[in-house]
């Protein structure tokens, strides 16, 4: 009998792991299959019957291949560049202007916050000809010039920032008057620090939302060189040994893996400040 | 060493004005308090000497010399806060030990992530260790240097904004409400503490509150602010005894004078009080006698048994309640009991219509 | 004389906060109406002419570009086909979300390690992902009709058949998207307060569905009305897998709106036409973002 409603107790636990176990392979089954496809000989992937794992390893020919015949290290480089420029950038102007909205008073200040939120509603994508024709003038397409420009302000950044300064007292910004610090000490010494997780937030979202963008290198870059890895792994596959899968899949390993495994470095930080800048 | 002279200060927030014209001469290492309801405009001048806020008119001198345009770190002011307003991402001695950074290392040398390489850096540090370490033992908070605030509990916070305000010597101390975070046993003991280190260091210090007893003990002066206005500045014994306007009278002192109407008197209120004044006086000048013997009647409606002191509640009818304080050998009294209150003449406070103080002799002069 | 200085002093201080303001704002101010504004405005300005990229002359045609493109029939099938694929993925997005979430939430025993596993395809490069979908895909040698073939089932050719192309789609846009609905779930789970619970067991709804049906979906209410409209227009914004995968065929199947507008705008150069498909992109994805904070503020008072 006890027995019996012990089973019984434990059914939606089975049940619950049971579902879950479906879902957890829902999402990772192209992961799982990247890896098993990135370590197999082109024979292997086509033979008739299939194994998760390869009946002959040949991981080291299929990222040797990846590694030589494309500048997979040269995109990664190009997206970390490219990502921490653009963060940086962004950071410069958004956290001054980001100050003062919160904490100075000034004539235009609501007219200014009024604009922040309606650039927060146009969708980049839209912004994308504009942007093309401008920098085709200036003469700096397909070069890193291009992929960073266009991002150089973030209305949600300035929000994102706006709304945690405000958080943050008056009276230790008196303090720090008092203690003699400049409005650039200020910001400096006092608010950023105090800010960690709201810049955190949005350094994920940038660099997440930048590395992962194919839409807009498409369209301004061609060359390989200065790729960054979601184009580059599109420029690999019209590549010729991009056409063997083996090799393929191993570049798609390398391309997937770097924010994967600063995501699961900092997992919290990451759902965190994903799910807190998800109001865009 | 620093006398503060504000002249007419006055402050508006669009329609509303929050200070209407208010001078004080406050002298030369005196301890003055600044004690008034809440929004009656006490902070807003605290803010306006420590330059975080600009005036609308008037001017504030400090030793002769005119300060007005001048930011709060050319006032050589220092303030402690309400919620101390600690850097809670500091150390507790980088937060004591930023104030001489500011003030003895040159911009280069607080130039971010650079600044520590610029010559001569080192040796004013050493300096400022020397200092910290000073005021950190003074206050005793040696132990809690390399903590940072959000360790501490709120007496030691204190402390520590303390420290933060006295390590460069200020000419004038302000404190904003500093013991209103604290729980009722620690605020007695820093009040003591800040009586105390005001006496060593011998500097100003304006001190806002909203809490008499901090007013009564611990200043030199106190300044009683309503509305906008100050209303009386003078010792508290000064303020106690002889308040010139029927709101001090009834802000300070516990349990709150007692007001009566001249015209529920039957026998016994001063001469020169004219039909419409007010008559006060403090539960402890006046005395419980048997029904129809004192000059108001009315009945007890409760009895507070504080150990030293008994305070009787009695009920007055039109007239309202008044309070009564006995002695713990007296006789008894019951709820409901009809009683009668006897006072004397010279305890008596006698306001006009108006709220102002009438005393005899400008009757007479009149 | 002491009340003159007073007088013109504040003012000088104010100007001083005001003009330490504008150094502040100015290089944001300056490069929202550069990057944002006025690109925004100039869109809506190309699409009144017969511009095309590199070309020196420009002739204000009024709203013809509008005409051709209400005139094309693969617009309708991109806006349809758009609007479809929104259908199919608002819906599993959100239902796996919420299951996924509430299962995890039900009990602490691998709370963590669900949660990163629903969540990487949150976090990882689409094109590259994309093409590993594409092999996973593939007709002969991919993994569905290897397992479908072994249970005597011949699958489609997934992505190049009319059938099923947009269908599959969807099904990545939720595999990409699940995990991050179910995060949001999962903050709105934990913000619903235990004494809710405690009230409506003792009110007598003690079952599992008792309590989903009287406190958690209600207190869920605002969470999902987020979800979907984010999901929604993350839909809208589908580029990448049709990109990489299937170019929108076949025969204009699975074509969507914005990659349409690269098509029109950046492969054929037909700069005008592309710019009166981003003003329609543009309004549709700004009246859903208004939509929601209309509906928003009016959750905020219900609760």
């Amino acid at each position: 009998m006890s027995k019996l409603s012990s089973i019984s107790r434990k059914v939606p636990q089975i049940l619950r792991h049971g579902i879950l176990a479906c879902t957890g392979l829902f999402a990772l089954l192209p992961f799982i299959w990247m890896v098993s496809l990135s370590l197999k000989p082109q024979e292997d992937i086509f033979a008739a019957d299939f194994h998760l794992w390869p009946s002959q390893f040949s991981g080291v020919e299929n990222y040797t291949a990846a590694f030589v015949s494309a500048p997979m290290l040269h995109f990664l480089a190009n997206g970390i560049f490219v990502c921490a420029a653009i963060f940086l950038v962004q950071l410069i102007v958004c956290v001054p202007c980001a100050y003062a909205l919160a904490k100075l008073r000034f004539c235009g200040k609501d007219t200014l916050f009024a604009a922040v939120l309606v650039g927060i509603l146009i969708p980049p994508q839209a912004l994308a000809i504009p942007h093309f024709i401008m920098l085709y003038l200036f003469g700096i397409l397909n070069t890193y010039a291009s992929l960073i420009v266009p991002w150089m302000i973030s209305a949600f950044g300035i929000f994102l920032l706006r709304q945690f300064f405000r958080s943050i007292p008056d009276e230790t910004l008196q303090a720090a008057r008092l203690d003699g610090l400049g409005e650039f000490e200020i910001i400096w010494r006092i608010m950023l620090p105090m800010s960690t997780p709201a810049i955190a937030a949005f350094g994920i979202f940038s660099v997440v939302a930048h590395w992962n963008d194919l839409f807009w290198p498409l369209i301004a870059v061609r060359d390989q060189e200065i790729s960054t890895p979601a184009l580059g792994i599109l420029l690999f596959r019209d590549d010729e040994t991009g056409q063997s899968l083996g090799p393929l899949m191993a570049g798609s390993v390398i391309i997937v893996t770097p924010l994967l495994l600063a995501f699961l470095a900092a997992q919290r930080r990451f759902i965190d400040g994903m799910a807190s800048t998800a109001a865009k | 060493m620093a006398n503060i002279h504000l002249d007419t200060i006055a402050k508006g927030y669009g329609e509303t004005a929050v200070l209407k014209g208010v001078s004080i001469d406050i002298r030369d290492g005196e301890f003055l308090t600044l004690i008034g309801p809440s929004g009656c405009g006490k902070s807003t001048l605290l803010r306006i000497i420590a330059g975080l806020e600009t005036q609308d008119s008037g001017s504030i001198a400090v030793d002769g010399d005119i300060i007005d345009g001048k930011r709060p770190k050319e006032r050589d002011v220092a303030m402690v806060f309400q919620s101390y307003a600690l850097y809670p991402h500091y150390t507790i001695y980088d937060n004591i030990a930023l104030p001489l950074r500011t003030r003895r290392l040159s911009n280069a040398q607080r130039f971010p992530l650079l600044g520590s390489l610029v010559p001569g850096r080192q040796t004013i540090e050493v300096g400022i260790r020397q200092e910290v370490g000073n005021v950190a033992e003074m206050l005793g908070i040696s132990h809690l240097l390399d903590r940072k605030p959000g360790q501490l509990s709120g007496g030691q916070r204190q402390r520590v904004a303390l420290g933060r305000a006295m390590v460069r010597h200020p000419k004038i101390f302000l404190m904003d409400e500093p013991l209103s975070n604290l729980d009722a046993k620690l605020r007695v003991q820093m009040r003591a503490e800040i009586v105390d280190l005001h006496r060593r260091l011998g500097v100003t210090f304006v001190y806002v509150t909203h809490d008499q007893a901090e007013a009564m003990t611990m200043s030199d002066r106190v300044a009683v602010m309503i509305g906008g206005d100050v209303l009386q500045i003078a010792p508290a014994e000064e303020l106690y005894r002889n308040p010139d306007d029927i709101r001090v009278a009834e802000m300070i002192g516990s349990p709150k004078i007692n007001v009566v109407a001249r015209k529920h008197w039957r026998i016994g209120a001063p001469q020169f009080a004219l039909p419409d004044s007010q008559i006060a006086f403090r539960p402890e000048s006046a005395t419980i006698a048997a029904p129809s013997g004192g000059m108001l009647e009315g009945n007890v409606a409760g009895i507070e048994n504080l150990g030293a002191d008994i305070f009787v509640k009695v009920e007055l009818g039109d007239a309202g309640p008044m309070v009564v304080r006995r002695a713990p050998g007296e006789r008894r009294l019951e709820i409901g009991e009809s009683v009668s209150v006897i006072t004397d003449a010279a305890h008596m406070l006698v306001f006009d219509a108006a709220g102002k103080r009438v005393r005899p002799v400008e009757r007479i002069a009149a | 004389m002491s009340t003159k200085t007073a007088s013109a002093r504040p003012a000088k201080r104010l100007g001083r906060e005001e003009r330490l303001a504008y150094g502040a704002i100015f290089p944001a101010t300056l490069l929202l109406i550069a990057l944002l504004f006025a690109p925004a405005l100039a869109v809506a300005v190309v699409a009144l002419t017969d511009w095309q990229l590199g070309a020196t002359t420009l002739h204000f045609v009024g709203l013809e570009n509008f005409k051709a493109l209400f005139a094309d029939p693969v617009f309708w099938t991109a806006l349809k086909n758009t609007f479809l694929y929104v259908l199919i993925v608002v819906p599993g997005t959100v239902v796996l979300g919420l299951i996924v979430a509430l299962l995890i939430e039900a009990s602490p025993r691998l709370r963590g390690f669900y949660r990163a596993v629903h969540f990487l395809p949150v976090m990882s490069t689409m094109s590259a992902m994309a093409i590993v979908w594409g092999t996973m895909l593939h007709p002969t040698i991919g993994l569905v009709n290897r397992v479908l073939a072994s249970i005597g089932i011949a699958g489609p050719n997934w992505l190049r058949d009319e059938q099923t192309a947009l269908l599959t789609l969807a099904v990545i846009g939720i595999w990409q998207g699940f995990g991050f609905a179910m995060v949001l779930f999962v903050s709105g789970l934990k913000s619903i307060p235990q004494e809710l619970y405690d009230a409506a067991a003792i009110d007598g709804a003690d079952s599992i569905f008792e309590r989903l049906r009287t406190v958690t979906l209600p207190m869920l209410g605002p969470v999902m009305m987020f979800v979907i409209v984010l999901t929604a227009c993350r839909c809208f914004e589908v580029f990448d897998s049709v990109s990489v995968l299937t170019q929108g065929g076949p025969n204009y199947a699975s074509e969507v709106l914005l990659h349409r507008l690269y098509t029109e705008s950046f492969n054929y150069l037909r700069t005008g036409y592309g710019a009166a498909l981003t003003v329609i992109y543009l309004t549709i994805i700004v009246c859903l973002t208004l939509g929601q904070t209309r509906i928003m503020e009016r959750r905020v008072h219900y609760t």
